[in-house]
């Protein structure tokens, strides 16, 4: 008993109490942007892309980008990365950026509905394992997505929304959609990841099968590779309407 | 069998496919067979269409030796598994892949296709099945579990899996790129894609520099720390020893930050490039890393300290999901599961490490699983704090990329955290990739997790799954 207090002790209060206005360390990769009129080698950094993401136009297409960094390499210092984590979006054009995202417009209706209580359910469709893995971290004692009253629920029947990671594989296609349809109205999408928003690097596979993304449309993109749990729960508190 | 008619070859190391002894199909099954050493791995490469070339590469784990091995076998050849049952995924997963049927193969039962495949029925009429998946209760990838119960007690577990299929090797094949490496199974980034950099590496001729090769191994003994660290927090989970999930949950968060400070990604996901790595370590960095092995290892030992002293915690971890020394090598196990049955497997034995010896819980139970991740924590860190003091020189950028030499193999392997990885990369008679061969730990260990459970309380099995924790992506592919 006593050993178990003193280790308690010894973690001290380990929860991060500023969701909102917390940075994330040095190095870390967020919203890209590029300087248009330093970038001369636009056709060599759309190469360099391993998912494609930099458009004609130089933009940014955040739900492919895998923030690998690649192309602030080869730019020759025209493209960096921004150490801002809060990238998610409502709308998929408006992942197409540079440098700045459009804030969410939250829905009254939304916030009225599911702005006290949220609860999701996760579907894993040809995830790797870390958008899973930091879905878990957002319910850890770090970040305690629940203290917002979003849960990860076990059953569907229990959620007011699915999450999705992964490409969506040809093998999960059907559970995935059976997943959904076993939740009920009025019920929302999240898209996390590049994976479940583009295809992200397995977007040439012949192995996956996007069209439940044909028939149902995504209320909320999370982009990443993975994405950061500051990113997920701040996305979601966006999309909620919540300070 | 005394390993004489096999070419004997150094991991990472590039060999002429034209270097590998054919030898007769009885003397295959004989080498295959020899319990003295251990199967890593057993595929088919196929040469111009109707020559279908089994290649077998044999560890000799005592003397730190690899062997490879071929022979010719037609669409159909007598199954090995029946003298060597370690070898019964990899047979299974032949006859799925190209239809080579390995006759009288005790349970050719499909590996990663799902559709129309019949689930063993007891005809006992006190038995009922519980079937669980794909999707499962919590944030975890999906598979499906079909458990043959008798009351509470599984009888027996069928795992099918196959549902994250993803085509990773074809694609890797078209287009070998480091961050489809590193999607193969995303906690295992560092693991997979430091194997698929050198075995790119090794084939184009670039020589990594020291301070990569450091940096690298560094960053994989770290994934290590942070996924042991986390997985005992989820079994204690489990068995609702809160205190510990929870602290363990945020000691976990202390390494993969430092991962981020690293290589700017939790996992290290953009750390390895082919041709090295594409962050440095620096003096203040690592007086980061330092100062963060102290914290960890403290707060891990006085947190295991008072969770494995618990009465409560060792009445549920004690002699649940065993699985006998004798059981884990007769099924080929690998990494921390294996040697938390007594199994002394390390891959780091074949590779760039001083004085490694491998550490073992020996018990079998989710009590040795748990246990030999702590005792894995520490030897990582000890590792860590070691490699450290070795980082020196300059970050290089090697040559050019040559071309990959004809009709050629290169085989690369290292300890995950999960344990043995292995991938595989052919070359054709123009240079070209032929073939693109990945083994996770995982393709081993599932049947482990499958046989630990059997005579348990269907309520362990969450449990046992987390002393295993393993991939359903790495395996799935």
């Amino acid at each position: 008993m006593f050993k178990t207090l003193k280790t308690v002790k010894l973690q001290k209060n380990q929860i991060i109490k500023d969701i909102r206005g917390r940075e994330i360390k040095p190095k870390f990769r967020g919203i890209p942007v590029i300087d248009e009129a330093k970038l001369t080698n636009l056709a060599e950094c759309q190469k360099a892309c391993p998912t494609c993401a930099i458009t004609n136009d130089k933009k940014i297409d955040l739900g492919k980008c895998i923030f690998c960094g690649e192309c602030a390499r080869v730019s020759n210092g025209a493209i960096s990365f921004t150490r801002n984590h809060k990238y998610s979006a409502a709308k998929r054009e408006d992942l197409i950026v540079n440098g700045e995202i459009n804030p969410i417009a939250a829905k009254e209706e939304i916030t009225k509905i599911f702005g006290q209580s949220l609860k999701l359910r996760q579907v894993s469709a040809g995830g790797c394992n870390s958008c899973e893995m930091e879905l878990n971290a957002c319910s850890n004692a770090n970040f305690d997505i629940g203290r917002y009253g979003i849960d990860f629920v076990a059953s569907p029947r229990h959620a007011d929304g699915v999450v999705i990671t992964g490409p969506v594989t040809k093998n999960m296609a059907k559970a995935l959609e059976d997943t959904l349809l076993s939740t009920p109205e009025p019920r929302i999408v999240i898209a996390v990841g590049a994976c479940a928003i583009s295809g992200g690097v397995f977007q040439d596979s012949d192995e996956i099968d996007r069209t439940f993304f044909e028939r149902h449309p995504v209320d909320l993109y999370i982009p990443g590779c993975p994405a950061h749990p500051l990113t997920i729960i701040n996305g979601i508190l966006d999309y909620l309407g919540c300070k | 069998m005394v390993m004489t008619k096999t070419l004997k070859f150094k991991n990472n190391e590039v060999i002429k496919k034209s270097d590998i002894p054919v030898v007769e199909f009885n003397d295959f099954m004989l080498m295959v067979s020899d319990t003295h050493y251990r199967v890593a791995n057993l595929f088919i490469n196929k040469e111009e269409e109707y020559q279908n070339n089994l290649y077998a590469v044999i560890a000799d784990d005592k003397n730190a030796e690899l062997h490879i091995v071929k022979t010719i076998v037609g669409n159909e050849y007598p199954s090995l598994t029946l003298r060597r049952p370690s070898v019964h995924m990899f047979e299974r997963e032949i006859y799925e892949n190209y239809g080579i049927c390995p006759a009288g193969h005790p349970f050719l039962k499909p590996v990663r296709v799902n559709e129309g495949y019949e689930f063993l029925k007891s005809d006992d009429l006190q038995s009922h099945e519980v079937a669980v998946g794909p999707v499962h209760a919590g944030i975890i990838e999906p598979g499906h579990f079909r458990f043959l119960c008798q009351g509470e007690r599984v009888m027996h577990l069928e795992i099918q899996l196959g549902w994250q299929h993803r085509g990773v090797e074809k694609m890797l094949k078209n287009n070998p790129n480091i961050w489809l490496a590193e999607s193969i199974s995303g906690d295992t980034t560092i693991g997979h894609s430091s194997v698929f950099a050198r075995g790119i590496e090794a084939l184009s001729g670039m020589k990594v520099c020291g301070r990569a090769k450091t940096i690298r191994k560094i960053a994989l003994e770290m994934e290590r720390m942070a996924i042991h660290i986390g997985d005992i927090g989820a079994i204690a989970g489990d068995i609702a020893y809160l205190t510990a999930a929870e602290t363990l949950g945020v000691t976990r968060t202390l390494v993969i930050n430092t991962m981020l400070e690293i290589s700017g990604s939790r996992f290290g996901k953009g750390l390895m490039r082919i041709g090295g790595v594409n962050f440095d370590i620096d003096e203040e960095l690592k007086g980061k890393i330092v100062s963060m092995l102290e914290e960890v290892d403290n707060r891990v030992t006085e947190m295991c300290g008072a969770m494995f002293a618990n009465a409560t915690v060792l009445s549920r971890l004690e002699h649940t999901g065993l699985v006998s020394c004798k059981r884990a090598e007769e099924i080929g196990m690998v990494g921390p599961a294996a040697r938390a049955s007594g199994v002394i497997v390390d891959n780091r034995i074949y590779g760039d490490y001083k004085d490694f010896t491998p550490v073992s819980a020996q018990n079998g139970d989710v009590w040795a699983r748990a246990y030999q991740r702590y005792l894995e924590i520490k030897q990582s860190k000890d590792m860590i704090l070691e490699m450290l003091d070795e980082l020196e020189g300059n970050l290089e950028t090697p040559a050019i990329l040559s071309d990959y030499p004809k009709d050629s193999m290169c085989i690369t392997m290292t300890e995950g955290w999960r344990g043995e990885i292995c991938h595989v990369i052919i070359t054709d008679k123009s240079g070209a990739i032929q073939q693109y061969k990945i083994k996770d730990p995982s393709f081993h260990n599932w049947f482990g997790l499958a046989l630990a459970v059997r005579n348990n309380q269907i309520s362990d099995f969450p449990v046992c799954n987390k002393s295993f924790n393993l991939s359903y992506c790495g395996f799935d592919l």
